[in-house]
């Protein structure tokens, strides 16, 4: 979880800030668990290869581009999905490895 | 005057320029400066330093109006240079700018200036949609849009940051993530880090002291 949250830290919290409010209309929050939940299975999809459509998050719509992070491993993508997916209000538990890989490998 | 009196006699002055410092602290100039022979009212010559000045400049603003310096003129304002899709240190810098505006969002002497320095894809219109997706859009916060040469000159000559293109960083492009203070007189009279929320903080602090230098 540490790494996790050193990965948050370092990658994307300029974007989506400390506490995961986001920046304006720029990037969304972090703070949409029934989002977050919905779209479990696109998440690992889109920290690796970044976001380009219009997503509604806390009803409001969002669609910038968020950049794409070739450099993060399966493991470093699962770390920070755990990390995202557990603070900020968020408690969704464990997300095991071996299901972020094979999400990562099905990505569209 | 015998070496004692002389040497009692600076450190009284050095004591009472230390009390005043105290008094008020007053921010320093940065940049070039020479010293220059003036004429003051009645006529008589003096030595005067001038301080590094921000030149006249003119771009279009985020509603794509031709904007010159005039718009800053009486006001003390932060300038920095971005890009909108830049996905580093940009978002940080305007996070944290944004806490400055909504701080001095009410004082008319209080004005911000945003060069993007992507002359390719960073016309008025994509400015005027980044400002309004930060909530800032508005007169008090100017995103201008320039020719690279104009831009480029502007930011390393006149308000020492450093810009550049460069094909194998992240977006495109490298800069530094400065804001600069800049006083009613268009001199420079501090730089802060955008990227640091310590030196934001003390930005905050420092533009009530420089306002303060026009209150008396
Ligand atoms: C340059 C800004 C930026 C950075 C850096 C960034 N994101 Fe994003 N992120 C966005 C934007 C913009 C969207 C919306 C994309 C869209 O609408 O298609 C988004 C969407 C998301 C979403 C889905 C929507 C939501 O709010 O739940 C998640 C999850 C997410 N980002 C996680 C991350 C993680 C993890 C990192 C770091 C590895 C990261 N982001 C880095 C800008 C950014």
């Amino acid at each position: 979880m540490s790494n996790g949250k050193d990965i948050y830290k370092a990658k994307c919290q300029n974007c989506h800030g400390e506490n995961g409010e986001g920046l304006g209309q720029l990037a969304p929050p972090l703070t949409d668990s029934v989002f977050l939940k919905t779209n479990k299975n696109r998440l690992a999809c889109f920290i690796k290869n970044g976001a380009n459509e219009s997503l509604m998050i806390h009803g409001k719509e969002y669609k910038e581009k968020m950049p794409a992070f070739p450099e993060l491993a399966d493991i470093d993508v699962a770390q920070v999905m755990v990390y995202i997916t557990n603070s900020f209000g968020n408690k969704q538990g464990f997300v095991p490895y071996s299901q972020v890989s094979k999400h990562l490998q099905n990505c569209k | 005057m015998n070496k004692i009196t002389a040497y009692l006699a600076s450190s009284l002055l050095a004591v009472s320029i230390f009390t005043a410092c105290k008094q008020e602290r007053k921010l320093p100039f940065y940049g070039e400066r020479h010293a220059e022979t003036v004429r003051d009212a009645a006529g008589v010559e003096k030595i005067d330093t001038v301080y590094q000045t921000i030149p006249d400049w003119s771009f279009l603003n985020q509603d794509s109006v031709v904007t010159t310096s005039k718009a800053t003129d009486g006001k003390v304002y932060i300038a920095d240079f971005f890009f909108t899709s830049c996905t580093t240190i940009c978002p940080t810098m305007h996070r944290n700018l944004a806490t400055v505006f909504s701080e001095f969002k009410l004082n008319p002497d209080v004005m911000f200036v945003s060069h993007t320095i992507d002359f390719k894809y960073d016309k008025p219109s994509v400015l005027k949609k980044y400002a309004q997706k930060l909530g800032v859009d508005g007169s008090k916060w100017l995103f201008l849009y320039g020719s690279k040469d104009s831009v480029y000159t502007l930011a390393e000559k006149n308000y020492l940051v450093a810009v550049g293109e460069d094909s194998t960083a992240k977006d495109g492009y490298i800069h530094q993530g400065y804001l600069v203070l800049i006083d009613k007189d268009r001199h420079i009279r501090g730089a802060y880090d955008g990227t640091k929320e310590e030196q934001v903080e003390q930005l905050k602090k420092d533009i009530p002291v420089l306002l303060a230098e026009y209150n008396k």
